[in-house]
């Protein structure tokens, strides 16, 4: 336990010095999108519900945030909460519906719920089709804090970031993070021992498309933008490959993801498709070599040698422990799903 | 010339017409997605882009060999059949016993991949494909002009999606297919190669999306996002049409082309999300599909 709270004072003191030596705005993109992550993953990793449209409540909200912003000359933190309550609003329609199908059928029509979006955002007014809301003011953060400052900005944003990963850290901790952890592994077991199983799940949607409102609504504030890219189909893809790929159902798997992938398209920005084919390729690598991600790998290593160094007698057995795989040899007990292994 | 509901009956049946391509589309590709799911159990992201792939073999094999459109609506599938096929070997098999979204996500990463390297080669802009002279011109109905390559299309996907229902409900082949549907592991006891089944059964799949895309090359510009736009669309045509029969799979494709070249025609701000409005309305009422057995 100590350990954690070394490690995340080193992650403190390194997010309060990072923009001396990184670009901020880079910086505060990938906490954007990092946060969006995680709320996703508090469906994908945690309930084993994979969303192919969270791009809507992302996108949706940033318009959201950018309107009252801009016409209604909202102060940021009410812009900030409309975007996100917009997109609460949003999930509890879309999460009530698909949840009525499970595993495939789910991706299938969060994606089309999502495209209905994407063509109300592309032909409404408001969002002002393929210009998107411009120039959206930052404001004065409680009337106090001046957002037009980079700084300043990049505060709030690590705040809001903080925040929203607390939140999930500490609802995936709870006993109702344990029955949404009992609803993917076994949805029939956890529906006979008398859970309400769609509640939890739609639960656990809304918060998932409220914190993904959030991150959106912040997004549009750093970049004084709210465009069609932002609930386009391909941002619902980036989402799903950052938490592939920093490791679903961990709950810092995804902002590893998030860097990455913020990293990848900020360097070949310049280089045309060539971000479509590498996320591609890693979507390709990650689905076929490593399943459980950078940090779910990570973790499986460290039990192995942690296993390794204590006594047997005193550790669980392998199945049983968070992360790690059954040994190659054994015979599988059953398919493996989405977002085990935590 | 009269006038239908204060619709001119040329707009009218214009769309309709166009609502029918549209439809014979979605048919041609949701029975490909529902014959791959049936016994694979992926959807195949990577369909969207197989149809333009399909479209893309047509248009380089007329520029680079000469060869014109009848030789491609037997190439160009075959060719995107082999490369599914390849797919399949390689990669799709090595998921077969995991969680079936692994299967999705790997499709969409290949799906990326593939309109990726179309769009670093080509570039977004539509490449045009000339209508074959023998299918130019149309026919004057009296209330609408009919264009003989949209006649042609329409009839061309219709045959297809008979063929596919004949080949699966009335041969041996397809019994075993159908077998396989319900239990692949009791089929395979009976001495029948599954692997070999599922392999051809996702190259089939794969060639009916690239035959579609062939179709459509005359018609849309063959560009490297033409697939990825429509895939959603197809996908919630299979939501609403259920995945559990063929024919279903191909009424649906049609109802619902007509619907949407309707809603052009009376309200066309939501001619692009009636379908997905439709997705909702099915879902509330029964959630399994129109011809969807509950899962």
């Amino acid at each position: 336990m100590r350990l954690y709270w070394i490690a995340l004072a080193v992650a403190a003191v390194a997010a309060v010095f990072a923009p001396t030596v990184l670009y901020p705005v880079f910086l505060m993109k990938a906490l954007c999108f990092a946060l969006f992550a995680c709320a996703f993953n508090l469906l994908l990793g945690y309930v084993g519900l994979l969303s192919f449209g969270h791009a809507a409540f992302f996108g949706f909200a940033a318009y959201a945030t950018g309107h009252a912003a801009k016409v209604w000359g909202w102060n940021p933190e009410f812009a900030v909460l409309a975007g996100t309550a917009v997109a609460t609003g949003l999930g509890l329609a879309f999460g009530a519906l698909a949840i009525r199908r499970q595993g495939i059928y789910f991706a299938m029509i969060t994606l089309a719920l999502a495209q209905m979006v994407y063509f109300f955002s592309l032909q409404a007014p408001f969002t002002h089709g393929e210009d998107g809301i411009q120039a959206i003011p930052r404001g004065e953060l409680f009337g106090l804090f001046d957002l037009r400052n980079t700084e300043t900005m990049y505060f709030f944003v690590l705040a809001v970031f903080a925040g929203g990963l607390w939140l999930i850290w500490r609802t995936v901790h709870s006993p109702f993070g344990q029955v949404l952890k009992a609803i993917r592994e076994n949805e029939q077991r956890a529906v006979s021992l008398g859970y309400k199983v769609d509640h939890y799940k739609l639960t656990a949607f809304v918060m998932s498309a409220a914190l993904s409102g959030l991150a959106g609504s912040v997004k549009a504030l750093v970049f004084q933008l709210a465009s069609l890219t932002d609930v386009h189909w391909h941002t619902s893809g980036e989402v799903v490959l950052m938490t592939l790929l920093g490791g679903m159902g961990t709950v810092l798997g995804p902002v590893v993801g998030a860097f990455l992938v913020v990293t990848v398209q900020n360097y070949f920005a310049t280089f045309g498709a060539w971000v479509t084919i590498i996320q591609g390729v890693i979507f390709v690598v990650v689905v076929l070599l490593f399943r459980r991600g950078i940090v779910g790998e990570l973790n499986a290593l460290w039990l192995r040698l942690r296993r390794r160094s204590v006594p047997a007698a005193t550790t669980p057995p392998a199945a049983a422990r968070p992360g790690v795989e059954p040994a190659a040899h054994e015979p599988p007990p059953r398919k493996r799903r989405v977002g085990e292994g935590s | 010339m009269f006038e239908l509901i204060g619709i001119p009956p040329q707009a009218l049946f214009g769309q309709l017409l166009l609502g029918l391509i549209n439809g014979a589309f979605y048919a041609v590709l949701s029975l490909g997605l529902a014959l791959i799911f049936g016994l694979l159990n992926i959807i195949n992201f990577t369909h969207g882009a197989q149809y333009m792939m399909g479209a893309f073999v047509a248009w380089l094999m007329l520029r680079y060999a000469g060869i014109g459109y009848w030789p491609s609506l037997i190439v160009a599938p075959v060719v995107v059949a082999v490369v599914g096929i390849v797919i399949e070997r390689l990669l799709l098999r090595r998921l077969y016993h995991l969680d079936h979204l692994y299967g999705l996500l790997l499709t969409f990463g290949l799906a990326l991949i593939i309109e990726g390297t179309f769009r670093q080669i080509y570039g977004i802009s539509g490449q045009p494909y000339a209508i074959p002279k023998e299918l130019s011109g149309g026919y004057d109905l009296g209330f609408m002009f009919l264009p003989t390559y949209r006649a042609w299309v329409v009839l061309a996907s219709l045959a297809a999606c008979l063929g596919t229902w004949l080949l699966i409900e009335k041969t041996r082949l397809g019994a075993y297919l159908r077998a396989g549907t319900e239990n692949a592991t009791l089929v395979r006891a009976f001495g029948v190669n599954v692997p070999v089944m599922v392999t051809l059964t996702y190259g089939f799949g794969v060639a009916l999306a690239a035959f579609a895309g062939v179709l459509a090359a005359p018609i849309y510009s063959v560009n490297p996002l033409m697939g990825s736009n429509l895939i959603i669309v197809v996908f919630a045509v299979v939501v609403i049409g259920g995945m559990g029969s063929i024919l279903g799979s191909v009424i649906t494709g049609y109802a619902l082309g007509l619907i949407e070249g309707l809603t052009k025609v009376f309200y066309p701000e939501a001619s692009s999300t009636v379908i997905f409005i439709i997705m909702a309305i099915v879902l509330l009422i029964k959630p399994a599909g129109l011809f969807g057995r509950a899962t």
